[in-house]
């Protein structure tokens, strides 16, 4: 019988074990993409974090999704420092008013942003629809967003009906809003 | 008189100078702090960093500086704000303790490795240098004289 050494079965056990973390930190730490898949397999699923209450960008209250349950939401995840937020703040300020006839809303939720600069983009860019300060990202992630901008289109009964990640056209509204406001 | 008046409003101007330039002295830098913060769109440290998040965040660290704030205090600051992933020092938590302490345990593994190791090549050394050395011919009387006398002649 021969007696191996124990070195070489350490030094591959530890280098599988680093291996194994690595491969468990790229896992943990990947995009999200639940939703979209969902989404694109013509489900509704269930709107995330929906009890998470987020402060306004003044700190004057605080707002949840929950509290928008029986409105059409467009969930709008922006920052000031995002130039295609810029671009599509009057497509979405538009969709507020068209909302707003029918009791639905434009949530805008900010990401990776200093307060100071969303208030000034708010006055900047005329916006009227009530943001959100996701200051430690409570709510962003649950929805898988990394890059900006990214809107979600929820139905009264908070499920997603469409998302779009990058910067929305008027087309994408129009059709979202319209698949929401007709699943009520 | 008029002397009096300028003893007065000098005593008052030493008075206050110091509170109202502490009150915006900067005590720190945004070349101290910029290596030490993230740019947390980029996931890289703020002084290599080239975005428009990162130009934000660079300015939002000029105003605390300007507001007075140490490096502590700022950084205190955009970790409530941000969470604590804007600093670049890793968490003392979660997954992101394995940043600690990976480090210790591969270096703890190679020193054993090599405490384990090092005897054994000394000693598979010793014994090849004891079997098979090749050995040069013995030197002749002659040789080893002439030897002793040319190394005689070197200042060592």
């Amino acid at each position: 019988m021969v007696k191996r050494s124990a070195i070489p079965t350490a030094v591959v056990l530890l280098a599988a074990a680093l291996v194994g973390l690595l491969v468990y930190g790229v896992a943990t730490r990947g995009e999200d993409t639940s939703l979209d898949s969902a989404v694109k397999k013509g489900q509704r699923p269930a709107a995330p974090g929906t009890s998470i209450r987020l402060p306004s960008l003044d700190g004057s209250s605080q707002r949840s999704l929950a509290d928008l349950r029986g409105k059409v939401v467009v969930l709008n995840f922006w920052a000031s420092w995002c130039e295609p937020c810029a671009d599509e703040a009057p497509l979405l300020e538009s969709a507020q008013h068209q909302l707003a006839s029918t009791g639905g809303i434009v949530l805008g939720v900010t990401y990776k942003d200093d307060a100071v600069d969303s208030r000034a983009f708010v006055r900047r860019h005329k916006v009227t629809y009530p943001s959100l300060r996701d200051g430690k990202l409570q709510l962003a992630p649950k929805y898988g967003t990394d890059k900006l901008p990214e809107t979600f289109v929820l139905d009264r009964r908070g499920r997603v009906v469409a998302l779009s990640r990058g910067e929305v056209s008027k087309d994408f509204l129009q059709a979202a809003i319209q698949a929401a406001q007709a699943r009520a | 008189m008029r002397a009096l008046a300028i003893l007065l409003a000098l005593t008052g101007l030493l008075a206050l100078g110091p509170a109202a330039g502490m009150a915006a002295a900067p005590r720190t830098t945004l070349n101290d702090l910029e290596d030490e913060v993230m740019c947390d769109t980029c996931n890289v440290p703020l002084n290599i960093a080239v975005s428009a998040r990162a130009d934000q965040e660079r300015a939002q660290i000029r105003r605390l500086i300007a507001q007075g704030l140490t490096k502590q205090q700022i950084k205190d600051r955009l970790k409530a704000q941000y969470g604590p992933a804007i600093l670049a020092t890793p968490e003392h938590s979660g997954f992101s303790l394995a940043a600690w302490w990976v480090p210790v345990i591969v270096v703890a593994a190679l020193i054993g490795l090599l405490v384990a190791l090092l005897p054994r090549w000394r000693a598979r050394q010793r014994a090849e240098a004891r079997a098979g050395a090749p050995r040069g011919p013995d030197l002749s009387a002659a040789d080893a004289r002439r030897l002793d006398e040319d190394l005689a002649r070197y200042d060592l």
